[in-house]
């Protein structure tokens, strides 16, 4: 067990999310949380972020205490982990960084429900080194965050003409103002999020052959 | 000790729980004072935004202290009810009662442009609560500004409501119809301009909000009714 660090086998933990089995295109899940924080950039930038804080930490304490926790109750001891850990998170930001927890609202709770964290924690965390686990839980974080990043910036950029709220689309574009151009309305709303991910989930399968079933 | 046992497992549950039940309560405890501080500076921040006066975290404090001169509490029928502090107003018990026992805080700006009567609003958006504050020139019908919030509301859509462009709109509208009754403004979509000195655009994909906050505009200018009456005539 004396593997170095960054080692050939866990660095594919890292990169294999990004793209061969990543957590929302490949294995289709944490898809409601990605639907719901995309229609802007910001938030999704920040879903991504707070995904990736709790999802390592959650990986390495359950890799911790595999060891002892009772076969019969794992799923609870799992949730409790996650849950405390995003409570924590969110009163650690309502104190010091107000705003940050004022844009995460409700998307908090989110961090709680999605399925990668606990896919995760259940597939691998449990029977792996707290290292590996680690890498395990930042590389599908990554590779989630990825996703959502793309979609945000698709929606955003469609759908309201702005990047981080930065007006992109030139307002005499505008057909309000005497242009050809209008946002949109269809891009805000959760279906087009939907469309979106299919339309990399579509170009990512015909980049990557590995993917297609027969 | 065999992991598979029942004792094992009510031992391991009963200290998981004990456990994190301590680390969360003390995070919170230790972190209330700061959160707490906060969300006082936030209010104010809210309050200055609603007449217009940008300041930042850090300044917040001091420009509160030296614009709003005056604060005070009226009840329904518009008198002054002594012995309570306005900022300490917790609007959502108060919304609670029927208005005639309703305290309703009053908070007055000096600005360059004569004096400003802000007015504290809550409601319900579509996940959870909206507020705002909306500060009247002192014919106590043209709205100064006005400054929206929200718990949950969806970022692009209800949320918007909390952003530049929406509030701006509020400027210049007024709240009183031409034979003196109190309309408030409303919220339509785009397009439908037929009282435009009482409307102002809708938001695209937030509807409920918009509603919402229409509502809660209407209710909350209809508990103030007397006493703007009584400072227009």
């Amino acid at each position: 067990m004396s593997d170095p660090l960054f080692s050939k086998k866990n660095l594919k933990l890292l990169s294999d999310p990004l793209n061969d089995s990543n957590p929302i295109t490949v294995q289709v899940l944490g898809i409601c949380s990605a639907l719901a924080v995309t229609a802007q950039l910001k938030p999704s930038l920040v879903m991504a972020v707070s995904v990736m804080a709790v999802m390592g930490f959650a990986n390495v304490i359950i890799s911790l205490l595999r060891n002892t926790i009772p076969n019969r109750i794992r799923i609870i001891v799992q949730l409790v982990i996650i849950a405390s850990l995003v409570i924590l998170v969110d009163q650690v930001l309502k104190a010091y960084v107000y705003d940050v927890s004022k844009q995460l609202s409700v998307f908090v709770g989110l961090i709680i429900t999605n399925c990668i964290i606990m896919g995760r924690l259940e597939a691998f965390a449990l029977g792996n080194r707290p290292w590996p686990s680690f890498l395990d839980g930042i590389g599908n974080a990554a590779g989630y965050g990825v996703i959502l990043i793309i979609v945000g910036f698709a929606r955003e950029l469609f759908g309201s003409g702005s990047v981080f709220g930065f007006q992109i689309i030139p307002d005499s574009w505008y057909i309000a103002n005497g242009g050809f151009y209008e946002n949109n309305g269809m891009m805000i709303l959760p279906p087009m999020a939907l469309i979106t991910v299919g339309i990399i989930i579509w170009v990512q399968r015909s980049r990557n052959r590995k993917l297609i079933e027969d | 000790m065999d992991r598979n046992s029942n004792t094992y497992t009510f031992i391991y549950a009963a200290a998981m729980v004990i456990l994190v039940a301590a680390i969360l309560a003390s995070a919170a405890m230790a972190l209330r004072p700061r959160q707490d501080k906060n969300v006082e500076i936030e209010k104010m921040q809210n309050i200055l935004a609603s007449v217009n006066i940008e300041s930042t975290f850090e300044t917040a404090g001091n420009i509160y202290a030296d614009k709003i001169r005056n604060q005070y509490v009226i009840n329904s029928k518009g008198e002054i009810v002594e012995g309570e502090d306005a900022f300490e107003i917790d609007l959502k018990r108060e919304k609670a009662k029927p208005v005639e026992k309703r305290l309703l805080p009053v908070y007055e700006c000096q600005t360059e442009s004569g004096l400003k009567y802000i007015f504290p609003m809550r409601g319900a958006g579509l996940w959870g609560p909206v507020w705002g504050f909306i500060s009247l020139n002192d014919d106590m019908n043209t709205i100064y500004g006005a400054n929206f919030d929200h718990q949950g509301e969806t970022p692009g859509l209800g949320a918007e409501i909390s952003t530049n462009w929406f509030q701006e709109e509020f400027k210049g509208k007024q709240i009183f119809d031409q034979s003196g009754t109190l309309i408030s403004i409303t919220v339509t979509k785009p397009g439908q301009e037929a009282q435009k000195e009482h409307s102002v655009d809708g938001i695209s994909g937030g509807t409920i909000t918009s509603k919402g906050l229409e509502q809660m505009l209407l209710e909350d200018f209809k508990s103030y009714e007397e006493f703007l009456m009584k400072k227009k005539s």
